[in-house]
């Protein structure tokens, strides 16, 4: 290969051939060519950079220039500046671009990136960076080495289970949709990521959709499925473009559509977009809204493996769970099954937030302890405060104090522990956290998200709800507790689907391990961590105060009194508990109690 | 595009890309820079590139960024050319023939030796 000291990648998006963008190839050559410069600068065109909206785009390299909107007229002025005399040409360059959150951080010593390899390091928009990191070479294999039986037995021997939540088997899952007699068969890849504060398949669809489409494209081999959906919610548009685009470039090479790879194996699939139900993402529930019905369960058995889209035969998994499977397949099931616990192998993606020193997205082995993931990882609580609990699994999970930071994290552990695995939901809880406050929020969440098919559900966590509220403000009855422990017993066993069945979980869990607080809310009239206001008061510590009015001056509601240099008083009457006065008071004079 | 249709049809589209990642992943642990002002060109920068660019194709050298800068003052050392090796200061030289490109590449780039006789003695 000649050496080139400069290349110039031209988009050839469909977009940006629109609006010219091959014309600027042709000139940019011709130009380069007139003034001598054609040995030296190579003029390469690419799937897509990616600002294909300000087009027609080119990339100058190595200096990474990125001249948008360019016309034919300014190439002349573009050549002699830029690869004659080597500068750049200000006035075509693409505005900087603003740094994106970064959700992603350097991984730190444990953790391990095998669903997250590729996010944040290639161009989610453009197939040829997946193919270089090894993409589709999983599918290759597959589809020519390995007849569908192998390859569900390569992905029951590597252990993979269902990353959604309910952890069942991958492998099984396939072998018994592939089981099912029936000349349709379907796939669906749940991406309908709905837990608050839950971000994982987002990113891996925004960052590596080929992974996932590859994935897919390797289960419907397995299970002898034609056609295949991807059900995303509505609210991630940038995850729904994204996958559309890949979609679209790898029909574009023949990786999706008929014979694939020159076999006889054909498959296609498309996005389907869910409306933001929460209850979408339960399996059945999911299946009626992709086939046009109304989002709401439906009892099982019969299972989506043997009765699911369409009344055909159909294996519905998780984002996460498809990214893993190119990988297993590539590195073999051993390798796949060296990581993690006896019974939960590989790795797992969490949305770490709360009140860790490090929020953000993060991947680890199972058999990680909680005390790893939050002191190691999450680099500790903010403003070194002390731990007081770890919500996990989203909504329907469950908060664990103290005594279990030791927990390795698995399926069964969590379980057994009164919480669970869930999509990867982890929600850390600082001392200043009120149990009961934090137990009400996710069953509002639920509550709010409740189908209202089945009554344990729809009327069980409304009256659950409203215990939990007058508990937090101040009117909570004797035998409150013994309530919530009994409808939580009859929510779970009487609910349709996992929504009503795991309700309960944030009640019950937080009852088991936070009793006394709930207690103290009921027969004391107090809120020990100091959050519920119908329970709190705010007072001015006649000591500290040195009467700088400043409190009174930010007090919404003007309940503040006092003269300059003189103590000032709070009426409790007029008071909202808002705690403003607190935060703005530079004495540390306001207290709550 | 044409579609993959085998497994060396994937492995050629690998190459293609992973050639291409190079291209927008070389950082350059060496930088040659020519000046390619007026003044440089017109005393002779484009022959001094060209044999840059030979020496380096014929070599097959790994991780050198060729760029070009305008006139940087001292037009009449033109051709000029720098030589930034990682955390090293920039050294600069001055009337560089093709046959003095040579001499560079293979003493400075290649082995890290400043070629005293060609260095334009800077001054504060």
């Amino acid at each position: 290969m000649a050496y080139f000291r400069s290349n110039v990648l031209v988009c050839s998006d469909p977009e940006c051939i629109g609006k010219g963008s091959e014309k600027i190839l042709e000139s940019l050559l011709a130009e380069l060519s007139k003034k001598g410069l054609a040995e030296e600068v190579k003029v390469m065109d690419t799937p897509r950079i990616g600002d294909c909206d300000k087009g027609p785009e080119i990339l100058v390299y190595p200096e990474g220039y990125h001249y948008v909107g360019l016309t034919v007229e300014d190439i002349p002025f573009l050549v002699e500046e830029q690869f004659l005399k080597g500068r750049p040409v200000n006035k075509l360059l693409a505005p900087p671009k603003k740094e994106e959150a970064q959700e992603l951080r350097e991984p730190t010593a444990k953790e391990v990136r095998v669903v997250l390899r590729n996010c944040g390091k290639i161009n989610p928009e453009n197939i040829e960076e997946y193919i270089a990191e090894n993409g589709y070479a999983a599918l290759a294999k597959v589809l020519t080495e390995k007849s569908p039986d192998e390859v569900i037995q390569i992905v029951k021997e590597s252990g993979l289970r269902g990353r959604g939540g309910a952890g069942f088997s991958t492998g099984m899952k396939w072998a018994l949709t592939r089981d099912t007699v029936g000349d349709v068969r379907y796939i669906i890849c749940n991406a309908d990521e709905g837990d608050p504060g839950a971000f994982m398949n987002r990113a891996v669809l925004e960052g590596d959709p080929h992974s996932v489409l590859e994935g897919m494209i390797i289960a419907a081999y397995a299970i002898g499925a034609q056609q295949g959906f991807v059900y995303c919610r509505a609210e991630y548009p940038i995850a729904v473009k994204t996958f559309e685009i890949a979609i679209k470039q790898a029909r574009e090479y023949g990786l999706l559509g008929e014979h694939i790879f020159g076999t006889d194996f054909s498959f296609d699939l498309e996005v389907r977009q869910g409306a933001g139900a929460f209850v979408c993402g339960e399996e059945t529930a999911l299946i009626a809204s992709i086939e046009g019905k109304r989002g709401e369960p439906r009892p099982r058995p019969p299972f989506p493996s043997v009765r699911g889209l369409f009344g055909k035969p159909t294996s519905i998994n998780n984002v996460e769970s498809y990214a893993n499977v190119p990988q297993i397949i590539l590195n073999g099931p051993e390798w796949f099954a060296s990581m993690g616990t006896e019974k939960s192998k590989g790795t797992k993606t969490f949305a770490l937030a709360g009140d860790v020193k490090k929020t953000g997205l993060i991947e680890v082995p199972f058999g990680i302890t909680l005390r790893e993931i939050i002191y190691d990882v999450g680099g500790g609580i903010k403003n070194d405060l002390g731990f007081k609990a770890i919500q996990t699994g989203g909504p329907m999970g469950g908060c664990l104090p103290e005594e279990f930071l030791d927990l390795p994290v698995d399926y069964e552990r969590l379980s057994q522990a009164g919480s669970i695995m869930g999509s990867g939901g982890m929600v850390v809880l600082d001392e200043e956290t009120c149990m009961v406050d934090i137990a009400k929020f996710f069953v509002k969440f639920i509550q709010d998200e409740s189908c209202g098919k089945c009554v344990p559900c729809r009327v069980g966590t409304r009256r659950m709800l409203e215990i939990l509220t007058r508990i937090t403000e101040g009117n909570g009855r004797p035998d409150d507790i013994d309530l919530l422990e009994q409808l939580s017993v009859e929510i779970r066993q009487d609910s349709l689907c996992g929504l009503g069945q795991g309700a309960p979980n944030p009640v019950v869990s937080t009852i088991k391990h936070f009793r006394k607080e709930y207690e103290a809310h009921i027969n004391d009239k107090v809120c020990p961590a100091k959050v519920c206001r119908a329970l709190i008061s705010y007072e001015i510590d006649p000591e500290k105060c040195v009467g700088c009015t400043l409190c009174a001056r930010n007090c919404p509601v003007n309940c503040i009194s006092g003269e300059l240099k003189k103590t000032h008083v709070i009426d409790p009457d007029i008071c909202i508990r808002c705690g403003i006065c607190k935060q703005v008071c530079n004495y540390g004079a306001v207290l709550v109690k | 595009m044409n579609a993959i249709k085998s497994l060396d049809d994937l492995k050629k589209i690998r190459e293609e890309a992973l050639a291409k990642r190079k291209v927008t992943e070389t950082s350059g642990a060496t930088q040659v820079i020519v000046g390619m002002g007026t003044c440089g060109i017109a005393a002779g920068a484009r022959e001094t590139m060209k044999a840059v660019l030979e020496y380096i194709e014929a070599k097959n050298l790994p991780n050198i960024v060729v760029t070009q800068t305008g006139c940087i003052g001292l037009c009449e050392q033109e051709p000029i050319l720098q030589v930034v090796m990682s955390e090293k200061e920039k050294v600069t030289y001055g009337k560089v023939s093709p046959e003095v490109v040579k001499t560079i590449m293979e003493n400075h780039v290649e082995k890290g030796e400043v070629v005293e006789g060609h260095v334009i003695p800077m001054q504060g």
